[in-house]
C-alpha cells in the first residue's frame, strides 16, 4: 500500500486550495451531499445553459480526498452536457471502484484519484461529490425548448 | 521494639510492574502485520480484542458442550445449561449483583437499552413525562429514549456538557423536574473520555425518587462496576468491549424494577407455559431472554471477565492509566494538535484533531503504518456538534497496549505532518 499513490500532488494541492470553491446565488439547481458515516457534508450549486453546466461550485468540509475529487470534478464539468457528464460519471465511477480496467476516455486530471480503488474505505469520500451533482442535475429545470 | 516503616514496607511491597509483554502474548492478534507493519491496536473503545482464555472457552463449549439450553434431559443440553447459568454467575459476581436473577443476557449495550427503554418505558411514560440524559450520550443511549417517547409523548431532556467535557452538574441537577421519570447516563463517554460524576448522578436522581440507567459499554473494561456500591438501577454493557466476543452483553436490572416489568420479547424460553389465548411468563431473568441465547457468547463473556479479575482491575487501570497520561502530555506537544475532551477524570481515550488534516486522512495515514485507531463521529454526534466537528481521530487503550504503541502513533503522526505540510 503506498500513500503516495493516495495521496498525489495534485490531491493535496486541490484540497489545500480547492477550484470552483463557495456557492452560485443565481444557481438553477443545488443539492446537498452527505456522508452519514463521517459526517462529511457537500453542497453543490449549478447553471444552466440549455443542456449545458454553464457553471457551477461546490463548499462543504470533508476529507482531503472528498475535497480534491470535488474541486477536480468542477474543473471537469463546467461547460459539458448532461450526457457527457453522466459518460464521465461511468469512467470515474470504474476508475475508484476498478482497479484491473482501464478508462475507456481521457480523464485527465481526473487520473489523479486511480489511487483509491486501493483504498476501498475511501471510495465514498471520493465520490460524494458525483452523487450531489447528479442530485442537482436531476432536480435541475429541464432546458427550455427553443421553440 | 518494631521499626514501623520498616514493617511497612515490607507489607506493602512495590506493586509489581504491570508485564504488558505477558499480556500481549495472550492475544494472538496483536502478532499480525498490517501493511507490513506490526499492529498497534489503539481501537479498543470500539472493540476489544480477544486473549487465549476466551477464545479456548468458546472453542471448548463449541466442540464438546454445545446442544440447546434448558428443557433438555441428554447430558450435552445439561452441560451447555449449566455453562450457559455459569456464565451468568460470574456476571454476577463481577458486577457484584445481590443474585443471578438480576443478569439478563442480551446482544450488547444497545439491546440492553432499547429493552429498558420499551419494556420499562412504554408502560409507565406518558404525555409531559421527561427522561433526562446528557449531551455526549452515544446514539445507543439517545435514539432508544426518541423512540419511546415519540410512542408515549413523553420528553428527552439532555444535561449539557462544559468545554473539557466534563459534565455540567449544575445544570444537570436543575433539569431533574418533578416530571423526570429516568436519567439514563453514560458511565464513561466513548467520544471524550470522561468519566461521569455516575456515584453524584445517582444520589442526586434516587432523592427525588427517580431511577437511573448506566451505560457502561465504555466503563466495564477500565472502571470498577459494583452495582451495589454504585446504587443505580440497570447497568449496560457489551461484551466485546471487554475482551469478549461480539454478540454478547448484559442488562444489569434492580430486581424490584425487573419483577415489575413486562417481558419485551415473546417466544420460547420467556415462558413457563402457553396457551392459544394467554401464557405465563417464567421467572427472572429468563422472563427477558425469549428465543435460543448467544450460548458461546454468555461461555465466552464469562472467561473474559475472569481472565480480567485474574490481571486484576486495579492493576488494568492503573496501567491505562499511566499510557493516557504518557500520551496526553505527548500529543499535547504536537503542534496544530488540539485534545477533544479534557476532563479531570479521564477514561484511557484521547480524541483529538490536527488542524488542516481532515481525521479521515489521519486515519488512512495511520492504517499505512500498521497503527489502528478510529476516525469518524463516534456515533456521538450531538456532542461533535457542541464542538463545532463532524469528525475526530481517536485513540484508546486497554490492557495490552505499551509504551512502543504510543511511540508509534506519535511517529505515524509525524508522517500526517510530513505529507500534509
Ligand atoms: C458509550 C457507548 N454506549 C453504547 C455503545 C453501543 O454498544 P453496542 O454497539 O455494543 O451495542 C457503545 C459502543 O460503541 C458505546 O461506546
Amino acid at each position: 500500500m503506498d500513500l503516495k499513490e493516495l495521496y498525489r500532488e495534485v490531491i493535496l494541492d486541490h484540497n489545500r486550495t480547492p477550484r470552483n470553491f463557495g456557492r452560485l446565488e443565481d444557481a438553477d439547481a443545488r443539492a446537498e451531499g452527505h456522508n452519514p458515516l463521517c459526517g462529511d457534508q457537500l453542497s453543490v450549486t449549478l447553471r444552466l445553459q440549455g443542456d449545458r453546466v454553464a457553471d457551477l461550485r461546490f463548499e462543504g468540509r470533508g476529507c482531503a480526498i472528498s475535497v480534491a475529487s470535488a474541486s477536480l470534478m468542477t474543473e471537469a464539468v463546467k461547460g459539458r452536457s448532461r450526457e457527457e457528464i453522466a459518460r464521465l460519471y461511468g469512467e470515474v465511477h470504474a476508475l475508484l471502484t476498478d482497479r484491473t480496467r482501464a478508462p475507456a476516455g481521457d480523464l485527465g486530471k481526473l487520473m489523479a484519484l486511480a489511487g483509491v480503488a486501493e483504498f476501498p474505505a475511501r471510495v465514498k469520500c471520493a465520490s460524494l461529490c458525483w452523487h450531489t451533482l447528479n442530485a442537482a442535475l436531476e432536480r435541475a429545470p429541464a432546458p427550455a425548448s427553443t421553440e | 521494639m518494631s521499626k514501623p516503616a520498616a514493617v511497612a514496607q515490607a507489607a506493602a511491597p512495590a506493586a509489581p510492574a504491570f508485564d504488558v509483554a505477558r499480556v500481549r502474548a495472550d492475544f494472538p492478534i496483536l502478532s499480525r502485520q498490517i501493511h507490513g507493519k506490526p499492529l498497534v491496536y489503539l481501537d479498543s473503545a470500539a472493540s476489544s480484542q480477544r486473549p487465549l482464555p476466551v477464545l479456548r472457552a468458546v472453542e471448548h463449549y463449541e466442540t464438546a458442550l454445545h446442544a440447546n439450553v434448558h428443557r433438555g434431559v441428554h447430558s450435552l443440553s445439561q452441560w451447555a445449561t449449566e455453562a450457559y447459568e455459569h456464565a451468568r454467575e460470574i456476571v454476577r459476581r463481577f458486577l457484584n449483583a445481590r443474585s443471578t436473577r438480576e443478569i439478563v443476557f442480551v446482544r450488547g449495550t444497545t439491546e440492553a437499552i432499547n429493552l429498558v427503554a420499551n419494556s420499562w418505558g412504554r408502560d409507565r411514560l406518558s404525555a409531559g413525562d421527561e427522561i433526562l440524559i446528557t449531551h455526549l450520550e452515544h446514539h445507543a443511549n439517545i435514539v432508544p429514549w426518541q423512540m419511546v417517547c415519540a410512542a408515549t409523548g413523553a420528553r428527552l431532556r439532555a444535561a449539557p456538557v462544559r468545554p473539557n467535557g466534563e459534565l455540567d452538574l449544575e445544570a444537570f441537577r436543575a433539569l431533574l423536574h418533578p416530571r423526570t421519570r429516568l436519567v439514563a447516563v453514560a458511565h464513561v463517554s466513548n467520544a471524550l473520555g470522561t468519566i461521569l460524576p455516575v456515584q453524584e448522578i445517582v444520589r442526586l436522581a434516587h432523592a427525588r425518587g427517580v431511577p437511573v440507567l448506566l451505560d457502561g459499554a465504555q466503563a466495564i473494561a477500565h472502571e470498577a462496576v459494583d452495582v451495589q456500591a454504585l446504587d443505580c438501577d440497570f447497568y449496560a454493557f457489551s461484551g466485546h468491549k471487554v475482551y469478549a466476543p461480539t454478540g454478547i452483553g448484559v442488562l444489569y436490572g434492580r430486581e424490584s424494577l425487573l419483577d415489575a416489568m413486562p417481558p419485551w420479547q415473546g417466544g420460547g424460553d420467556m415462558i413457563l407455559s402457553v396457551g392459544i389465548d394467554s401464557s405465563t411468563y417464567n421467572e427472572l431473568p429468563w422472563k427477558f431472554e425469549a428465543g435460543t441465547p448467544n450460548i458461546s457468547g454468555a461461555v465466552g463473556l464469562g472467561a473474559a471477565l475472569e481472565y480480567v479479575e485474574a490481571l486484576g482491575r486495579r492493576a488494568i487501570g492503573a496501567h491505562e492509566h499511566s499510557l493516557l497520561e504518557v500520551a496526553t502530555e505527548r500529543l499535547a506537544a504536537l503542534p496544530r494538535l488540539r485534545l477533544v475532551g479534557t476532563a479531570p477524570a479521564k477514561a484511557a481515550v484521547i480524541s483529538f484533531t490536527i488542524d488542516g488534516v481532515h481525521p479521515h486522512d489521519i486515519g488512512t495515514i495511520l492504517d499505512s503504518e500498521g497503527v489502528a485507531i478510529r476516525t469518524g463521529h463516534h456515533c456521538a454526534m450531538p456532542i461533535m456538534e457542541l464542538y463545532g466537528l463532524a469528525a475526530t481521530a481517536r485513540a484508546s487503550f486497554a490492557c495490552y497496549n505499551s509504551l512502543e504503541d504510543i511511540d508509534r502513533l506519535l511517529e505515524g503522526l509525524r508522517k500526517v505532518r510530513e505529507l500534509f505540510a
